[in-house]
């Protein structure tokens, strides 16, 4: 695998001679810019090694965002960068090819990997001239961040020297958890979204933690200032604004979120006027189509620097608002990218920049030997039981996509057959790694894919009306054509039902002609066993869901899917946002 | 931190909000002026309901109303709302929900040169519009905002 890499590097392999001679000998090559550079990681899911993620073939944009990124896929998003097809780069943008180029190319991420890239380019852009933001959902999304309850991934954080970061996942340890995580946390936790409950505020179980602030009831602090290469930037943060819609308000039930964004405003312009930055940047966890609508709403903000809905945009969109031009930049996911952001900001203004996307390729950057030891001791007790093997996957597992991956084809797969039910309902959450044919599938896949703090299964009867109901909020969380009301997910993933979904209509309109896999009509008045995990409003009574999934997996030599539960979609032809697409 | 101030929110909250707001001098509580508008409140539409309370549903939408609620609400049975209205001679300010079962939510009714401002949280049994209907020198302006009230659970 490591030899296949760097023949690919090298230009020796069929079909990248073309692409690499144009390209420097050293992918991680970015020659200097300006006086200020911005690195960015975000939504690596707690992914300390080393994994195999697929980029979706379907991210569907309606309405205004028809055809625009982040909602393009394949050679659609190839050609609106600019980037040959066939090379280590489409293989890092794309779900082209995707097995054949990951045996080529190899894994990608591993912060022992990212480790060593964020030091080079620290070193090449000079000491005190950069700073590493983290755009959260990094204590999250495998079994050692679940076990020790995000604090693996403060520690790894720690030694990456992460500057500043805001969060969504984070929350969804105990309050008193965060709490202490941050206080673990060498950077700063910035977030002006996050606020203290009016009732909570009288008797508030946090008054002493450092970032709140009583006045203006806010949990955390709003943003920092910091002095890069003698520029004063200041670094306002957006955590992930449903958070206790989309995951359990039961955890935090003291603090309330949302997107803010006349608050927002109120914060640049504070910040302009008190602090007299020369860069106003915003770390936020809005999702792409949320920060590119508050982009054009909320004026003063330089750059945004985005994360949530794990698009790996290969350059920033630009956004005209009544003042002037904002950045929105998304840095895709599961540890696999690090952006680079060089500034040239002189007079107190942003004159110039310069942004790559790199993606990390672990058989081009070494493994830093400190973080590769972090890495080793906190895996050291759990490496048992995360190393367990399955089964043998039969195609490629993946889970990123609007609908139904395979991956996440197994786990419904799984509730039906092991808590024998009809139907299951599973997650449309976009993290959740990839496994290769022929790879070993171990509980660390299987826990990669489910990790959460509220993995209790249920089975239970619900009428056809109820799952319709479901079924249409979901969807309308993904395809509402105002982007303040999609909640960045993607749909909810079935098993045993098929069903018609069309985008492009109105709330409660979209799902028709739902049916069993037998074909038979699903009837709004009759109870169907379904089976799922991960509830939101309260705590499931059944086993977790890597239990069940690990049992139906060991029962598999082979994994070889019979079907994929994907919808036919009506009126997305030409969707630039689609490709390859099963059911169509 | 702020010792005094959360001891003095503490004995405002256990005397009520309605003690504190009517102790201000500036906002009279309905129930505390006059009979509770049963009627009005009782209606299945908007528009009888504000007929009732109000003597009329004719009213435009105005941008010195600004009403601040969320996209998306974290718990339909306490969606915050707030709404401010700058211009001169507010009389009341009303809140409605039109996908209530009934719509009127609540009406605040100010004493001459009050500042037009009320913040309350409703409850809403679904999606829909929360409007903001002020009366001010006897006529009706508004403004509404979409709230989304969501089952959940399976996002994310």
């Amino acid at each position: 695998m490591h030899l296949m890499g760097l023949a690919g590097m090298a230009g020796m392999l069929p079909g990248s001679l073309h692409a690499t001679a144009k390209q420097p000998r050293d992918i991680y090559e970015t020659p200097a810019f300006g006086n200020v550079c911005l690195m960015h990681i975000t939504d690596c899911h707690a992914q300390l090694n080393p994994i195999y993620f697929r980029e979706p073939n379907v991210n569907l944009g309606i309405g205004a965002a028809l055809g625009n990124p982040p909602h393009l896929v394949g050679n659609a998003l190839l050609q609106q960068f600019g980037i040959e097809p066939g090379g280590r780069a489409a293989h890092a943008f794309s779900y082209l090819d995707f097995a054949t180029a990951a045996n080529t190319y190899g894994k990608v991420g591993g912060f022992a990997h990212l480790a060593s890239l964020v030091k080079r380019l620290r070193a090449e852009r000079g000491d005190g001239n950069s700073l590493l933001l983290d755009g959260g959902d990094t204590w999250q999304g495998s079994g050692t961040a679940y076990w020790t309850r995000g604090m693996d991934m403060v520690q790894a954080c720690n030694l990456l020297g992460v500057d500043i970061m805001t969060g969504h996942w984070e929350f969804t340890y105990q309050d008193s958890e965060v709490i202490d995580n941050i206080g673990a946390f060498n950077g700063e936790f910035v977030a002006q979204n996050v606020k203290v409950t009016e009732e909570a505020l009288f008797d508030y179980k946090f008054s002493e933690f450092d970032g709140f602030d009583e006045d203006r009831g806010l949990a955390f602090k709003p943003y920092t200032v910091r002095s890069v290469n003698g520029v004063r930037v200041a670094v306002i943060g957006q955590a992930f604004p449903y958070t206790p819609i989309a995951n359990p308000q039961r955890f935090i039930p003291d603090w309330t979120f949302g997107i803010r964004d006349e608050q927002m405003q109120a914060v640049v312009d504070r910040v302009r006027g008190e602090e007299k930055p020369d860069l106003v940047v915003v770390l936020s966890h809005n999702g792409m189509d949320v920060d590119l609508k508050m982009a054009s709403r909320v004026t003063g903000i330089d750059v945004i620097f985005g994360g949530h809905t794990h698009d790996g945009m290969p350059a920033p969109s630009v956004v005209e608002n009544r003042s002037g031009k904002t950045l929105v930049t998304n840095a895709g996911s599961n540890g696999k990218f690090l952006g680079v952001l060089d500034l040239d900001v002189r007079n107190g203004k942003l004159q110039g920049y310069q942004y790559r996307l790199l993606p990390v390729f672990s058989n081009l950057l070494p493994a830093d030997a400190e973080m590769q030891a972090h890495i080793d001791k906190v895996r050291a007790p759990y490496l048992e039981k995360l190393q367990e093997p399955l089964a043998v996957a039969g195609e490629t597992l993946y889970r990123r996509g609007n609908f139904n991956g395979t991956f996440d084809q197994v786990i419904c797969d799984a509730l039906t057959t092991v808590n024998d039910a009809q139907i299951s309902l599973s997650p449309g959450f976009r993290w959740g790694t990839t496994v290769i044919p022929g790879q070993t599938i171990t509980m660390e896949h299987v826990m990669d894919q489910t990790c959460i703090t509220y993995p209790e299964t249920y089975r239970r009867e619900m009428s056809g009306a109820d799952i319709k109901a479901i079924l249409e909020d979901v969807c309308d969380n993904l395809f509402n054509p105002d982007p303040y009301f999609q909640q960045g997910g993607d749909m909810v993933r079935l098993g045993g039902l098929d069903y018609v979904c069309d985008p492009r209509q109105s709330f409660g309109k979209r799902i028709s002609s739902m049916s069993l896999d037998d074909g038979t009509p699903i009837d709004a008045g009759k109870q169907y066993m379904v089976s799922g995990w991960a509830t939101v409003g309260s705590q499931s009574p059944g086993r977790p869901v890597w239990d069940v999934v690990a049992d139906y997996l060991r029962d598999q030599k082979q994994v070889k899917l019979k079907k994929l539960n994907t919808p036919k979609l009506v009126g997305m032809e030409g969707n630039p946002g689609l490709a390859d697409y099963p059911a169509s | 931190m702020n010792n005094l101030r959360r001891l003095i929110l503490k004995g405002s909250m256990a005397a009520g909000t309605l003690g504190v707001a009517a102790g201000a001098g500036l906002l009279v509580p309905s129930q505390a002026l006059a009979a509770w508008p049963k009627e009005a409140f009782g209606q299945k539409t908007l528009d009888g309901a504000l007929s009732v309370l109000l003597g009329s549903d004719e009213m435009g939408e105005s941008a010195d109303v600004s009403i601040k609620a969320p996209e998306i609400a974290e718990n339909g049975a306490v969606v915050p709302v707030t709404v401010t209205a700058s211009m001169a001679n507010v009389e009341s300010i009303t809140i409605a929900a039109p996908n209530n079962p009934a719509p009127l939510v609540a009406s605040f009714d100010f004493a001459s040169g009050a500042h037009g401002y009320a913040s309350t949280r409703i409850k809403m049994g679904k999606s829909g519009d929360v409007i903001a209907i002020v009366k001010a020198d006897g006529k009706l302006y508004s403004a509404r905002k979409n709230v989304k009230v969501t089952i959940g659970g399976c996002g994310g």
